[in-house]
């Protein structure tokens, strides 16, 4: 067996296998750290995901456009977070109770529109097969090569927004008031920055790209939908951005990990073991209490998360 | 000399109160001109108006002659106003260079321009004699330090026009003769200072012109040099006050609470009490003055079970409290009025009967071994308020419908009828108008000669020379010296705060009997006026 | 621009009148919505509301539904009540619904020797040890490592759901069969009502648990405590509660109670463990607690409310052939809209028109 683990072929098939199912967490997570950062948990992000899958599943499969759907999944998870936002940042509703209760809303208006639109009792259809895309000389590269840069186009969106987000987050003007905002808000307002606006646009942010990782995994993953299919890849998402502690960076390094975990069951199929499905499947939810139960102590979030700001 | 500012018969009002009632104030260029006026006068209401944090209800203001509408602090900046906070505006995680740029136009568009922010904060601290290290975060600089940074950010933002809130309640008398002279350079080179402060003999001293607010209404702005300090305080309090302080000889009795060598560390790891011992005596006030940020809110935590001492002994009586949990040390009879009322203090969705009998809410007579008792409690919620006149519309409705005087009242009331042998007040006249200010005085007298100890801690000088029969007095985190009452004044204190002089030995400092002067120590002779 | 803003009022709305008048427009607008949805699909909203009413009231054996499916809801709204209220989120009622029911099986299946009055005895206080038990994993992570509770409870949902699969597929199969669910337990709870009516025992067990929540959280020492640590932690501290303690016992009673309505479904109505057996107790308990104001009262109506909501909402799939999960979706707008509307009490609302600020630099 060890043989067999041991191949190019199968090395490359996990690792490749565990970028592309990366993603979507990852996405879920660095937005959510914009969110956090400027001092709103979002908890709706399970929900956002879920309706950006199947807003992403029914405009690829309605629009015919797999670019045309992943904007729809952007755009569903946006709305839901908006709406939290509204609750929590201008309502200033606690943040935690909203976030849960959208999170529910999310899993029966998903449901609702599918079996509406699929019948009660049936399957939905299959999407075709987003090509991937093979980046010239970079895909030359031994190993590196196939893992990294013979991938679906989603996951290169999601290899620039890494260092992208970063460079903002650190080096910008912007990134500087988001983090002024999460961390002081008072002084914040002081210095003629706009805490609410503020929030509202990371909330977005954090929407859009939970909603865009839900479109990754009906279209790029499953190529289908089903209703309640982020199965809590949200609420994972969450815990990744404690556990890198709030720096994307970090989070691009626990989600691959996650990823790992989440392939590792076709991967093990696929050289014949038989490990109960079940084990593996809670795999990577196991972990992630047991991350959040090393990290989580330590972890210091910013200081004004959770908190709305009312002015006076 | 043109006139730099002119606010015009401004109104604020908020729910209940009338902040700023017709309230005009002109500001001329080079001018340091004082705003005073007791706690809730409408001092910082009129700044934060200034500042575009609140909108005004009615009334203008003028900038360099024109009318301006102000509607958010970037409009301020913009005009050239600069506002250094009584609680700084600083993000503490930040560096200082970070804060400064915060809200700063960048000419690479978003990118952050770090390195000419850096030089800029050189720069500007070279002229105008400030000491700055812009890469230091700014939680672990020294509070003096911090408002240097503050007043950086106004500079670099092109402030023409400086207001200064209540700047001198962070620092030693020392660094605040150091303000007072970056202060008057500044206005000798055309700055406009609006400062803000309830402390007479400052405004007298740095004021060219002084303006007193009582009760959100201008009495009168008059020039500094034709004031005196008791023609102020009758303008700001609107009557005549007494300025001899109203001390009694204490009579100590037994040694009821001993400390000994304590040393706690703070939320952000640093040492806050540094090998701390004190004892205290039944039938006396022991005050605790020393700069904010001297380790007082940590010892009175340490007291009341709130946080961990890294070693030392907390003895009461005979039972030993060290690191003992917040039950513990209430059912050993300390009690403890908090500084923070409302998220502390007190329970605010919670009733006023129930807040009445937290801390006893597990005991007789409230509770039985498992249920409440309401009428007990009942009984109990309403002989406070009648004993303390607490002003509320019943025992019912929520403590955060309260007023600050009253939910003091409430806090006070319930920590005293447990019978506790030691009473630890942290600030217990921090924000609270005059009659409750003097109420509180008056109980923790009576407290006094009914044989408790009392342990006041404040920021507030004037009120811990008025009731203390011995002054402690605590300088980053170390005890200086325990001065009794006849060689406690602000001259004597003030050095201590300072850190100039004190004992060192760092052993238990006994005190008196019966008034015998203390031998030994190194504190000024009591000089004459003060 | 416009801007939207909220003032402090200068006294809060406290008039219970006020408070029932928000509820009802929160209620009806969802029932809007879910009229538009209806709309949309085609159908008569008012045929599809009718439909629902009488699946829920017009028949005797409707009505006893709506009783049987509000017991779970109202013990899962109670356990996240008692939770919310002393301020640990606890969202793991779900996981704790499958670990009770997983107790009180493996004991009903493995001492079937007992007497049944006995043996019913120990099934339900297994499973309310089994909710509790499963609780105490995110208790003992914030109890001890100060971690929050949100995410491992959260993900304790899941893993129970995989342990219950696991175990029903595999060692706890019933012989001979390949359907995912264990033999039929001995000991039931009885049925109060005449065949073919199901009505059992559970919902009496359920009333007299809120009673007693209600008697905890508003009589007893121990609930002063708990509800002080919910609604200010410093001052809860400062006055002497427990913390530590109190962190561990809410987990616990929280999760026991989730733990119990797991036991009642298993016991009272599939009288064996299968799997995916809770239709979303867990999570619509939490709906149901929010609806109820963490209120043990307030609680059982909503519990009652919705659960007359997916009866009727079944029976206008069975008849108009709209989604039954159209009631998920009136449910939670209901909660939200209730939640959004709580800011009114104390804030007013304005929107302004202010003129074009000046810009910086």
């Amino acid at each position: 067996m060890w043989q067999q683990v041991l191949t190019q072929a199968f090395i490359v098939g996990l690792f490749s296998a565990t970028i592309r199912v990366a993603c979507p967490i990852m996405m879920a997570a660095l937005g959510e750290v914009y969110s956090e950062r400027a001092g709103v948990i979002n908890v709706g992000l399970e929900g956002q995901m879920l309706a950006g899958a199947l807003a992403g599943f029914l405009g690829s499969y309605y629009l015919k456009n797999f670019w045309l759907g992943m904007l729809c999944g952007a755009l569903a998870g946006g709305t839901l977070a908006l709406f939290l936002a509204f609750m929590c940042i201008s309502l200033g509703a606690n943040q935690i109770v909203i976030g849960v209760a959208t999170s529910i809303m999310s899993t029966g208006l998903t449901t609702f529109v599918y079996q509406a639109l699929f019948g009660v009792t049936s399957v939905a259809p299959t999407l075709g097969l987003m090509p991937g895309v093979h980046l010239p000389f970079l895909s030359d590269i031994p190993y590196l090569g196939p893992i990294l840069f013979q991938q679906k186009p989603f996951v290169y969106l999601a290899m620039f927004l890494v260092p992208a987000m970063y460079l903002l987050l650190y080096k910008t003007t912007v990134g500087l008031q988001i983090r002024a905002v999460g961390e002081h808000p008072l002084a914040a307002d002081t210095m003629g920055v706009n805490v609410n606006r503020t929030r509202y646009l990371c909330v977005l942010a954090a929407g859009l790209a939970a909603g865009l990782g839900g479109a990754m995994l009906s279209i790029g993953h499953t190529r289908s939908f089903m209703p309640g299919m982020s199965a809590g890849r949200g609420w994972i998402a969450l815990a990744i951005v404690v556990v890198g502690g709030w720096n994307p960076l970090k989070i691009l390094a626990a989600s691959v990990f996650f990823g790992m975990t989440d392939s590792l069951q076709l991967s093990l199929q696929a050289l014949g073991l038989q490990v109960p499905s079940t084990l593996l499947v809670g795999l990577p939810y196991v972990l992630t209490i047991l991350l959040v139960a090393i990290a989580g102590a330590k972890a210091r979030a910013p200081e004004a998360i959770g908190t709305p700001y009312m002015k006076q | 000399m043109t006139t730099m500012l002119l606010m015009k018969n401004i109104t604020k009002r908020f729910p209940g109160v009338l902040a700023n009632d017709r309230v005009s104030l002109d500001v001329r260029e080079g001018e340091i001109h004082a705003l005073v006026g007791e706690n809730g006068a409408g001092k910082t209401t009129l700044m934060n108006v200034l500042y575009g944090l609140y909108q005004p209800d009615d009334g203008q203001i003028f900038v360099r002659g024109r009318e301006v509408r102000i509607c958010s602090p970037r409009d301020a900046i913009s005009l050239g106003i600069g506002m250094i906070h009584q609680h700084f505006m600083l993000v503490p995680a930040f560096t200082v260079a970070e804060n400064v740029a915060l809200g700063l136009k960048s000419s690479k568009g978003i990118v952050l321009e770090m390195d000419s922010i850096r030089r800029r904060i050189e720069q500007l601290s070279a002229q105008y004699g400030l000491s700055m290290d812009s890469q230091a975060q700014v939680w672990q600089l020294p509070v003096g330090v911090q408002q240097q940074a503050e007043i950086l950010k106004a500079l670099i933002r092109g402030a023409e026009i400086l207001i200064l809130d209540e700047p001198t309640g962070v620092l030693p008398p020392q660094e605040i003769l150091r303000l007072f002279a970056t202060l008057r350079s500044f206005a000798a080179q055309g700055f406009s200072i609006i400062f803000i402060s309830h402390k007479l003999k400052e405004v007298m001293e740095i004021g060219d012109r002084i303006t007193v607010l009582r009760q959100g209404r201008v009495i009168s702005t008059i020039k500094a040099t034709d004031a005196s300090v008791e023609e102020l305080a009758r303008m700001m309090v609107g009557r005549d006050v007494n300025f001899a302080p109203q001390r009694k000889k204490p009579v100590l009795g037994d040694a009821v609470l001993r400390l000994s060598n304590l040393t706690v560390f703070d939320d952000r790891g640093v040492e806050a009490l540094k090998d701390f011992s004190l004892e205290m005596y039944k039938g006396e006030i022991l005050g605790v003055a020393g700069v904010q940020g001297s380790g007082q809110t940590e010892l009175a935590e340490v007291l009341a079970g709130l946080r961990r001492c890294r070693s030392g002994h907390i003895l009461l009586g005979n039972r030993d409290l060290t690191n003992a949990a917040p039950h513990t040390v209430i059912e050993a009879g300390l009690a403890y009025v908090p500084e923070d009322r409302k998220r502390v203090g007190t329970i605010g969705t919670f009733s006023v009967a129930e807040n009445s009998i937290l801390k006893s809410h597990t005991r007789a007579p409230f509770a039985g071994k498992l249920l409440l008792r309401r009428r007990s409690i009942a009984e109990h919620a309403r002989c406070l308020v009648q004993e303390y006149d607490i002003r509320t519309h019943g025992i019912d409705v929520e403590a955060r419908t309260l007023s600050g005087g009253n939910l003091q009242k409430l806090i006070l009331a319930r920590e005293v009828s447990r019978s506790a042998s030691v009473l630890v007040a942290m600030q217990p006249t921090r924000g609270l108008d005059i009659q409750a200010t003097e109420f509180t005085h008056r109980k923790l007298l009576e407290l006094r000669d009914s044989g408790m100890a009392v342990l006041l801690i404040s920021a507030d000088l004037d009120e811990v020379l008025a009731l203390s029969g011995r002054v402690a007095v605590l300088y980053e985190g170390r005890l200086m010296d325990v001065l009794p009452a006849e060689l406690a004044n602000k001259q004597s204190v003030g050095l201590l705060m300072a850190g100039i002089g004190g004992r060192r030995d760092g052993g238990t400092i006994e005190a008196e009997e019966k008034g015998h002067s203390h031998l030994g120590s190194t504190h000024l002779r009591r000089g004459a006026g003060d | 621009m416009l801007t939207f803003d909220l003032k402090r009022r200068s006294e809060p709305i406290v008039s219970p009148v006020a408070k029932s008048a928000l509820l009802a427009c929160s209620i009806i607008t969802a029932f809007l919505i879910g009229g538009v949805l209806i709309e949309i699909l085609g159908a008569s909203p008012i045929l599809g509301y009718r439909a629902l009413l009488a699946g829920a009231f017009g028949s005797i054996g409707g009505f006893i539904d709506v009783i049987v499916k509000a017991t779970p809801l109202l013990l899962t709204g109670l356990g996240t009540a008692v939770a919310f209220g002393s301020g640990q989120f606890n969202i793991g009622s779900e996981g704790q619904i499958y670990m009770g029911a997983l107790v009180a099986a493996w004991v009903d299946l493995t001492f079937q020797g007992l007497p049944k009055p006995i043996l019913l005895g120990l099934a339900i206080l297994g499973g309310a040890t089994g909710g509790a038990a499963w609780a105490l994993i995110p208790a003992a992570l914030k109890a001890f490592r100060g971690v929050n509770e949100l995410i491992p409870s959260l993900m304790s949902n899941y893993v129970a759901i995989l342990i219950i699969r696991y175990l029903v597929n595999g060692p706890m199969q019933q012989p001979d069969s390949y359907m995912p669910q264990t033999a039929l337990v001995p000991a039931r709870l009885p049925l109060l009502s005449p065949a073919p009516y199901r009505l059992h025992a559970g919902f009496v067990l359920a009333l007299c648990m809120t009673a007693a929540v209600y008697i905890l959280m508003r009589r007893t020492s121990l609930g002063f405590g708990f509800r002080a640590v919910g609604a200010s932690p410093a001052a809860a501290k400062y006055g002497g509660v427990r913390i530590r303690q109190t962190v561990l016992l809410v987990m616990i009673i929280s999760g026991g109670l989730s733990g119990l309505a797991g036991a009642n479904e298993l016991l009272g109505f599939h009288y064996r463990l299968i799997e995916g057996f809770s239709a979303g107790y867990g999570f619509t308990g939490i709906l149901v607690a929010l609806l109820g104001r963490l209120n043990p009262v307030g609680v059982a109506a909503a519990s009652f409310l919705f659960s007359s909501l997916s009866v009727g909402a079944n029976n206008m799939q069975r008849i108009l052939k709209i989604p039954s999960s159209i009631a998920g979706i009136i449910q939670s707008i209901v909660v939200l809209l209730v939640l959004g509307t709580q800011v009114l009490l104390e804030y007013r609302p304005s929107v302004s028109f202010s003129p074009t600020r000046r810009t910086v630099d």
